[in-house]
Formats: C-alpha cells, sequence, structure tokens
C-alpha cells in the first residue's frame, strides 16, 4: 500500500516553532489556487511504512550482489559517519573562503590521491556520477581542438562493447560516433581502429578492462593509433577497480578520464545515487577543467578559475559528502591496500569463473579481470532457458542477479563482477547455486521460467507499465 | 508468415501500398513485428516532415530495445496514423492494417519487393 | 591496513590453486610491463579507523559552522526532522543500486513512485522523474529536451540562478543551442524585451520563480505570448514556495525543475542535493533519466518497475536525448520522507513560516538604512543596500556567528530568512549591525 492509501486526513506532526512574528501574507496575485495533496501522516507510521519499504529492498548487506559493471563492493561504516560530521553537513557552499578550509582540504587531498593512482595531472569533482563525467571529459576534448582551431574533429570512437552512456555522452557534447568493431577476443580491432582514425577524430573513449572483463593487451597501440592521428583518448573508469595501484590509465595514453567513486572508492549507490564522477586530465588539458577547481595558494586553499574552462557542469562543486567517503577509504587502504583490493577483487571473478566455466560457456576465454562475462546463448537454443530465467532463478537464492543482456556483442549475456569484499564462501555459496539452477534448467526448464517464486512479487508486466505508463499514484489505479 | 500479394516489400521490412502514383502508405511486416516482440510505442514524424528513401523516419520501441523506422520513399508526410500513439499494440496484431505513415509528393524510391520476392528474402534471413 | 577483504592468506592461495596460478601478479599477465606500477603508490601507508577519523574530523573542525544562516542564493538551512535523517540511512536505501531487478526492488520503486507522484502534486504537472542531479542540471537537461529541428534557441531571463545559467550554457556548448539572455528590470525579467524575443526559433524560455533577487516574476502575463510562438516554458522554482505560492502547472509551464535540496537534505557545501523534473503528460517520453511505473506481476498484483527505459541511454546509445545514468535517488528518497514527514499543512506552515520572517527582517534592515532595492512581491528572499562596507559588515557578524546575506555587489546583500530563524536571532542581527554603524 502507498503511503497515499495510508495517509489519515488530520494527521500530521507537530514539527515547527509557533511563529514569533506577525503574520505576513503573499501578494494574492501569486497565491495558489490549485488542488494539490501530500500523504498526511503520523510520524509512527511512516517509520513503520518505510520500514517495510526497506524490507523490500535487496541492498549490499542482504546478500552476494555481483552486479557486473557496479562494482558493489562493501560500504564501510566509517566513511558514512564521517560524512555526516556537522562540520561537513552544516556548510553553506557560498561560505567565506576561510571558513571552509576543512572542504577544500577534502577536494585537494581527494585530488592528489586520485591522481597518483590514474595518473593524471588534476581532476574536477563537479561531476555527480559517470556518465556526467563522461560528458564532461568529453566537452574538455571537443575545447582542446577548438583552442587549436582544428574544427573538423567532430568524432568520437566508440567499441561496440562499450557502456550505453559512452555513445550518449559524445552525443550530448555534439560530436558523431563511430562505432568500432571489437575482435574475435573481444578486445579492439586494430585494423578496424586504424581504419577509423584519421583527421576527423576527436577522440576515443575506451573502458579498460573492457566491459568483457578483459584487460586490452593491445592498450598501448590502441591510445598510439588514436594520439598519431591527432586525436585524444578518454578512460572509462567503471572498470578501475581492477587495476587501481597496478597500472595507471595516465601511463597507458589516456589523456582524460573519469572516476565513479560509488564504484571504485566504496560510497554506496543509494538506489541509484547520488555518485560522483569526476574528471581526471593532463596537464594540456587543465585549462579546460570545470570552474572553479581548488588549489593551495601561499599555504591557504583557494578556489581557481580559468579563462578558457568549458564552464561549470553544475551548481556548486559537486556531491561533496560523496568526495568525503572517499578520501576516507582511501587513507583506510593507503598504498598497500589499494592494489590489494584490485588484486583481490580479480582474483575472486577468476576463482568464480574457473569454478562455472565447464557449465556456463564464457563469451571469451584466457583469464579474466575483475568481471566475466557468460554466455547463455547453447542453452537459450537447446532448452530455451534464457539469460533472465537464470538471472531470476538467482533471485530464490538471495542473490542479486549479474548484470543482464550487457554487453550487446555478447548474446544472451550474463556479466559477473564478484568484487573484493566477498568472502571464498560466499562465492562458493554462489557457484552453488550456479551449478543447481543449471541442473534444473536441463532436467525441467520450464521450472525456471516461472522464477522467483519466493519474492514479493513474480515477473512485473513490463510491456503493460511501458503501454500505458502509469508513473503516479491515483486513486483509480488501485 | 503473412505476406499480402498487394504490397512492396523493402530488405528492411517495411511494407509499401500505393493509393496512387504519388502517395503511399507505410508500415512494418509480420517478420518485423515477431521479431521486435511487443511493441510499447511508435515515434513517428510530423504531417509535413518530409522523408527520404532508405532514412530513418521514425522508430519503434519495445521494453528494451529500440528499431529505426527505414523510409522506402522520398517525400512529404501527408498523414501519420494518430491511433498507434496510444494503442502501439495494433501492430503487433494487425501489422497490415497499422499503417505508420502516408508519403505524398513521391519523388523516388528504393527499389522494392513484390510478395514472391519477399519471401524468397526472408529465407535468407534465416 | 585494511582493504575490507574477508579472505585471509591461506584462502586467497587456494583460490589461486584453483584457478592454476600461484601469485597474484599472474593475474595481471595481459598488463604491459613497461607501464606495470613497479615501486608502489606514492601514498601513505593505510591507517586504522580511528586514525583516519582523527584526520578527518580534523578536516571537518577546520570549517566554520555559523548559528545563524541569513544565506540561501541556492542552497537553504530548513528544519530536518530527526525522523528523515534516521528512515533514510536505512543500510537497504542506502547500499542498494538502481532498481534493475523489481522482485528485490520493491521497496525502492514504490519509494520512487511515491516521490514522483508528490513532486507531481507539488508542481501542478502530470508526472516526474525519478531525479536529476541537481537544479542546474535539471534545468539544463529541460532546455535540452525543447531542441527542435528548427528551434534552436532557449531564452534565458537573467534573473535565474548566475550557476545554473552557467550550467546551462555548458551543456548548450556541447548540444549547440543558442542562449539568449534577457535583462533584468527592477528585480525582474524584462517582460518587454523578452516578448520582443521571442519568434518562430525559439525552442523555450526559463524563468526562474522566485527569481535569484527573491522575487516573484509575472509569468501569467507573459505565458500567452511564449505558447503564442510555440515556445515551452520551464520555470525553475524553490520547491518549499510552491506550497504558498502559484504552481509551474497552474501557470501553464511545460517543464517543471528545480533544485530539491530545501526538502530536508543539508548544505551539505552544495552536495548531493537533488534536481527535480516534471512535465507535462505529452512531454512525458521525453523525460531524462529513471521513471518507475505501476503494472502488475503474473499474478496481477500491484508492482513497480522502471518503465520507459527505451528513453534511455543504455538501449539508445547515441539516440539518447540524456546521457544520465546514476541519478541522486537517495536524496528524492529523503525529499518524500520530509514531505511526508511535513503533509501538507506542515509545509504551508513552513512556507508560511519563511515569508513572514522575511517581511518581519526586511522591514527591521530598512529601519536602520538597509533599503530594499526592489519594490516587488517576494517569497524568503530579497535585496538591500548597504550603508557600509559590505565586506566589513559581513565579517563582523561573522564573529558573532551569524553568516550575513550573500553579497551581490559592492552595496547589495541579498538576505535569506527560512523557519529556522527566530525573532530573537533577527533582533541580535539588527543589533549588530546598527552597532556598526554607530
Amino acid at each position: 500500500m502507498t503511503l497515499f492509501e495510508k495517509s489519515q486526513p488530520g494527521c500530521g506532526n507537530q514539527l515547527l516553532a509557533s511563529l514569533d512574528v506577525p503574520t505576513v501574507e503573499l501578494e494574492s496575485a501569486f497565491v495558489r489556487q490549485s488542488e494539490w495533496t501530500l500523504p498526511a501522516m503520523a510520524e509512527a507510521d511512516l517509520s513503520r511504512h518505510y520500514t517495510e519499504l526497506a524490507e523490500k529492498t535487496h541492498g549490499v548487506n542482504n546478500g552476494f550482489y555481483p552486479l557486473g559493471s557496479c562494482t558493489m563492493k562493501y560500504n564501510p561504516k566509517i566513511n558514512e559517519a564521517l560524512a555526516a560530521l556537522p562540520g561537513f553537513t552544516e556548510i553553506h557552499p557560498l561560505q567565506p573562503l576561510e571558513s571552509v578550509q576543512g572542504c577544500l582540504e577534502v577536494l585537494y587531498k581527494a585530488e592528489q590521491a586520485l591522481c597518483e593512482i590514474t595518473g593524471m595531472d588534476a581532476m574536477s569533482f563537479q561531476p555527480a556520477a559517470g556518465a556526467h563525467g563522461e560528458f564532461t571529459g568529453l566537452l574538455l576534448i571537443k575545447a582542446y581542438h577548438q583552442s587549436r582551431q582544428d574544427h573538423k574533429r567532430t568524432k568520437i570512437l566508440v567499441p561496440d562493447s562499450a557502456h550505453g552512456t559512452n555513445p550518449a555522452s559524445a552525443s550530448m557534447a555534439g560530436f558523431t560516433i563511430v562505432n568500432i568493431p571489437s575482435n574475435d577476443e573481444g578486445c579492439v580491432d586494430l585494423e578496424a581502429l586504424r581504419a577509423a582514425a584519421d583527421e576527423e577524430t576527436a577522440g576515443l573513449m575506451l573502458t579498460n578492462p573492457n566491459t568483457v572483463g578483459l584487460f586490452d593487451r593491445n592498450i598501448l597501440e590502441i591510445t598510439k593509433i588514436v594520439h598519431e592521428a591527432g586525436g585524444l583518448n578518454y578512460y572509462d573508469g567503471a572498470n578501475l577497480n581492477a587495476i587501481m595501484g597496478i597500472v595507471r590509465p595516465g601511463e597507458m595514453g589516456f589523456d582524460v578520464i573519469h572516476l565513479n567513486l560509488h564504484k571504485t572508492f566504496s560510497t554506496p549507490h543509494g538506489g541509484g545515487g547520488p555518485g560522483s564522477g569526476p574528471v581526471g586530465c593532463k596537464d594540456f588539458l587543465i585549462p579546460f577543467l570545470p570552474n572553479p577547481h581548488a588549489v593551495v595558494l601561499e599555504e591557504e586553499y583557494s578556489w581557481e578559475e580559468s579563462l578558457h574552462s568549458i564552464g561549470r557542469v553544475r551548481a556548486f562543486y559537486g556531491n561533496f559528502l560523496v568526495v568525503v567517503k572517499a578520501l576516507a577509504y582511501i587513507l583506510t587502504l593507503g598504498k598497500e591496500g589499494i592494489p590489494e583490493a584490485a588484486a583481490n577483487a580479480v582474483l575472486n571473478a577468476n576463482y568464480m569463473l574457473t569454478k562455472l566455466k565447464d557449465l556456463y560457456p564464457p563469451a571469451y576465454d584466457g583469464l579474466c579481470m575483475h568481471e566475466f562475462v557468460l554466455s547463455l546463448e547453447k542453452l537459450k537454443k537447446e532448452k530455451g532457458v534464457s539469460a533472465m530465467d537464470i538471472a531470476k532463478s538467482l533471485l530464490d537464492y538471495g542473490i542479486h542477479p549479474p548484470t543482464m543482456y550487457f554487453p550487446l556483442i555478447v548474446p544472451e549475456a550474463l556479466m559477473v563482477e564478484p568484487t573484493e569484499t566477498e568472502s571464498k564462501q560466499t562465492l562458493d555459496e554462489a557457484v552453488e547455486a550456479f551449478r543447481t539452477i543449471y541442473a534444473t534448467a536441463i532436467s525441467e526448464p520450464e521450472q525456471l521460467h516461472a522464477a522467483p517464486q519466493s519474492t514479493v512479487i513474480g515477473r512485473p508486466d513490463e510491456v503493460q507499465a511501458a503501454r500505458s505508463p502509469i508513473v503516479r499514484w491515483r486513486p483509480e489505479h488501485q | 508468415m503473412n505476406i499480402p500479394t498487394e504490397l512492396k516489400y523493402t530488405p528492411s521490412h517495411e511494407w509499401v501500398q500505393f493509393i496512387s502514383e504519388t502517395t503511399a502508405r507505410v508500415g512494418i511486416t509480420d517478420y518485423a513485428q515477431e521479431a521486435l516482440g511487443d511493441i510499447v510505442f511508435v515515434n513517428l514524424p510530423e504531417i509535413g516532415d518530409t522523408v527520404t528513401a532508405k532514412e530513418a523516419f521514425g522508430d519503434t520501441e519495445s521494453v528494451k530495445a529500440v528499431s529505426d523506422l527505414i523510409s522506402p520513399l522520398s517525400g512529404q508526410v501527408s498523414a501519420v496514423n494518430e491511433e498507434l500513439m496510444d494503442s502501439p499494440e495494433k501492430v503487433n496484431e494487425d501489422c497490415y492494417a497499422a499503417w505508420m505513415i502516408e508519403v505524398s509528393a513521391i519523388e523516388g524510391q528504393e527499389e522494392l519487393m513484390d510478395a514472391e520476392a519477399y519471401a524468397a528474402f526472408l529465407k535468407t534471413q534465416e | 591496513m585494511g582493504s575490507y577483504i574477508s579472505n585471509t592468506a591461506q584462502q586467497r592461495q587456494a583460490m589461486l590453486k584453483t584457478i592454476g596460478l600461484t601469485r597474484l601478479d599472474e593475474l595481471y599477465a595481459d598488463v604491459p610491463d613497461s607501464v606495470r606500477i613497479q615501486s608502489g603508490l606514492k601514498l601513505k601507508e593505510g591507517l586504522g579507523e580511528l586514525e583516519v577519523s582523527r584526520q578527518i574530523r580534523s578536516m571537518a573542525n577546520k570549517n566554520v559552522i555559523y548559528e545563524s544562516c541569513f544565506r540561501g542564493a541556492g542552497a537553504y538551512r530548513h528544519y530536518i526532522p530527526a525522523a528523515v535523517k534516521s528512515i533514510v540511512s536505512k543500510e537497504e536505501f542506502v547500499t542498494a543500486y538502481t532498481p534493475y531487478q523489481a522482485e528485490i526492488s520493491q521497496g525502492i520503486l514504490q519509494s520512487i513512485f511515491e516521490y514522483q507522484t508528490m513532486i507531481a502534486e507539488l508542481t501542478g504537472m502530470d508526472a516526474a522523474n525519478a531525479s536529476v542531479y541537481d537544479g542546474a542540471t535539471a534545468a539544463a537537461e529541460a532546455v535540452a529536451l525543447c531542441q527542435e529541428r528548427k528551434k534552436r534557441v532557449a531564452l534565458i531571463s537573467s534573473c535565474v540562478h548566475p550557476q545554473v545559467i552557467e550550467t546551462i550554457r555548458t551543456y548548450c556548448f556541447g548540444n549547440g543551442m543558442e542562449i539568449r539572455l534577457i535583462e533584468e528590470k527592477e528585480g525582474v525579467t524584462d517582460l518587454e524585451q523578452l516578448q520582443e524575443a521571442l519568434g518562430p526559433e525559439v525552442a523555450c524560455v526559463l524563468l526562474q520563480q522566485p527569481n535569484f533577487y527573491g522575487n516573484l516574476e509575472d509569468v501569467a502575463q507573459i505565458e500567452p505570448a511564449i505558447h503564442a510562438q510555440q515556445a515551452k516554458l520551464i520555470i525553475s522554482c524553490n520547491p518549499i514556495a510552491l506550497a504558498l505560492m502559484k504552481a509551474p502547472g497552474e501557470l501553464k509551464a511545460d517543464i517543471a525543475v528545480g533544485e530539491g535540496q530545501p526538502l530536508g537534505l543539508s548544505l551539505s557545501f552544495g552536495g548531493p542535493y537533488l534536481g527535480f523534473m516534471a512535465v507535462k503528460e505529452k512531454l512525458m517520453r521525453k523525460l531524462p533519466g529513471r521513471i518507475v511505473g505501476q503494472t502488475r506481476d503474473s499474478q496481477g498484483r500491484i508492482a513497480y518497475v522502471l518503465t520507459l527505459q527505451a528513453r534511455e541511454q543504455h538501449i539508445r546509445r547515441e539516440k539518447a536525448s540524456s546521457n544520465i545514468c546514476s541519478n541522486e535517488a537517495h536524496c528524492a528518497l529523503t525529499a518524500a520522507v520530509y514531505l511526508a514527514m511535513m503533509g501538507k499543512s506542515g509545509l504551508q506552515e513552513c512556507a508560511h513560516q519563511c515569508h513572514s520572517k522575511a517581511a518581519y527582517l526586511r522591514k527591521e534592515l530598512e529601519k536602520i538604512g538597509y533599503l530594499p532595492v526592489h519594490a516587488r512581491p517576494y517569497f524568503h528572499e530579497f535585496v538591500t543596500s548597504c550603508p557600509q562596507d559590505v565586506q566589513s559588515v559581513l565579517q563582523r557578524l561573522a564573529q558573532q556567528g551569524i553568516l550575513g546575506g550573500l553579497p551581490i555587489s559592492d552595496n547589495r546583500i541579498l538576505w535569506c530568512v527560512t523557519e529556522l530563524i527566530s525573532k530573537e536571532e533577527m533582533d541580535r542581527l539588527i543589533t549588530i549591525l546598527k552597532e556598526g554603524k554607530a
């Protein structure tokens, strides 16, 4: 039942102090006339309502969450506690500089650490999420070419295995998109890249490890081809968790990068956000970064504005509290902990892959990085059991399914990312669930079409939802 | 597979029904609607827009996919099947009745197949 | 120190053996040696929780928390009921991902559905999305969605928050739309100039209500002219003011956007905040971002799902009109809990107190020579002159634990009063200002 059905007219909560100045009414021409409503709820009922909703929500602590490309690692509690300090939460974004030195120190220190990890020279925390970071990074590339009067560079190369945000961001930034096919190993087809890279190329967007979970061993050749054609290389940091502390994108030939602090740096996803998608760049792109940028001037933190900046990409300075959490995480892990986390993410993924691949064929052979992609094409053909059926069956084991039907180049794909914070025992239990489901797929495939059985609802009718959208509560829909 | 003989077809699975020499209606074939699955929305151009042969004039949405609608003709859109806006399921139910646009002032067209040729073409697609 | 890994060294060795390897670095065989980090990151060693806590606390302690805050300008300190923070801290809400798997995400999905309904109610519009990053990006996305082949000009009022205008400019550097600014006249948008600027090439007009100076725009007067040119009207609004003030829907806006921070989110040095976005029905399929819809499951039970996904980047890729993926879902949840805690009468009371207190301060300031600059209806912000050096006035206030209004020029201050400010605090402010004068 929704809040609107639970609402009891007349109910409410005494929250504010009595008005201690004379009452003044808004000028009548501006006063709202139209009807509107909000739920009328006593705190006790409201509180219970949300406890019910929480019970119907699978969080990282409710069970294994191997959602590929999303890095659902454990969200440390100390990070939350520190981001809730009044010394951060009660600070107005337009306070005088001398009163926000601690906030600027957080931004500055996080920037220093993330530059060291990524091999970049500067970073802006304005972008609020990964896609926002992509858009920002692409505008840096656009501004760079324009500053050189190189106006014909209007194309961005994007591998066909890329996250959907890559082509969408490039399009928002005003570029046309050239798709680069993958080779049989799931990596960039070098010949196709050479053929596509030319004097119209503004840049290449790439994630490495790529979306099939492989480290593209031709990476240095790839970035060289683009540079030689006069383009820049953009690193989509969605998969940085596999390589942080092992290799720096800046040393692989990348000029611009975005990170997802809500993936790699342990900040929680909040049911879809807030995230934080800082953009880093090499020296020659610093003038184009969003304004303002935190710097140290004469032993004091200060804001710097650049004349050549692409401008703001949002109000104020970014999702600041998320940066506080990421900084706490970086301080906790430190120089050894960061590569250790990466290596264990890769270890966990390979361990699961090894224990599954006799039944579930991987899309590409060999060692994977922090995630791997299985293809259920054969099972679908032979038994009519789809990736969706396997995913829904996992729900009955208390496991959040892997990412389904992505990347697009793999038919019936399941993309599994265990992350480093899962124990061997959890992985073994998940492997067991996968194997049991496989056995059912062979013996009683129709049973899997009916999964899940143990959840609060069965599979929802998505066709109806999209054909006749009901996107707000109304009494007649109940 | 239903392939009415009185219509013309494109390799991208649109059908064309000529009403006169310069006016025709366009929709998608039985093969296309089945491949697309449950269609949840149809994006169509506006009356007066120009369409170009072999270029997209709109798209169909299913729950997890979008597919371009490719115009077989060059000309001007003289009518749009508004009914599909509210009832996209009609494309699944009867794709040959669920025309999408009417093109007038036809100035050009891509090479079209008759029903027999289209049936043969579909065989090569399997 | 720690890296939050639960496997022991022995277990890791056993796992490596299962894979057929002996050392962890063998996992990175595909990484070219020439670029492998050889001598470690130049970072400090990892720290224990206590030490991390000390270091970050010391940063927090370097910031100044003002007892009284008379500054708004896009970020507002309101009372946040205790239940709000407690409810939204539930770990399921905090740690879940975007609710792709509806069967185990009904809680999050329903909470977003309820949020969408509340935003639609508050703005008087038909449909809202699950949120965008903040008020500025909401405005920029709204402008972008109005773009049509023959309509590529956006008319933006100069009375819109300057940072919102800057953000729109950046988005337009990407999408190629042209921005024309409409000047300010006596604290509001120059409607005559706006009227003249309207033409068939205009995709949309953006007004802010109340505007950056706190004044109310006469939207009703200009709305017919905007729609006569088939341009869209976008209103960026303060959500608390909507409890009193004519809603965008009432003013015939096509799109309502705004900064949702006043709805239960703390100031937090500018983020995370909440961009809300609502439209009339005919624009629903053009909304960017996630949208939750109601449907039924296989047994006919009410169920909630992410819907209209074919608009989005993961399906439409380069043809998507927006690239947004992660949003501010947790902030949207916070806003929904806040709105439900306050209820309609609570929100009206809050808005009414903001307005009455602002009126009181405005009058008191006027008495001591801080004269209102504009004679327009306003909500809870207004601009006054400053009879003395602005910076020294504000410094004097800061020494007394008061964050004064925002200086917007050498001799003008933008003041803000919310329900949190007591009469006593305002009287104290006046006393300090008077003392300085003498």
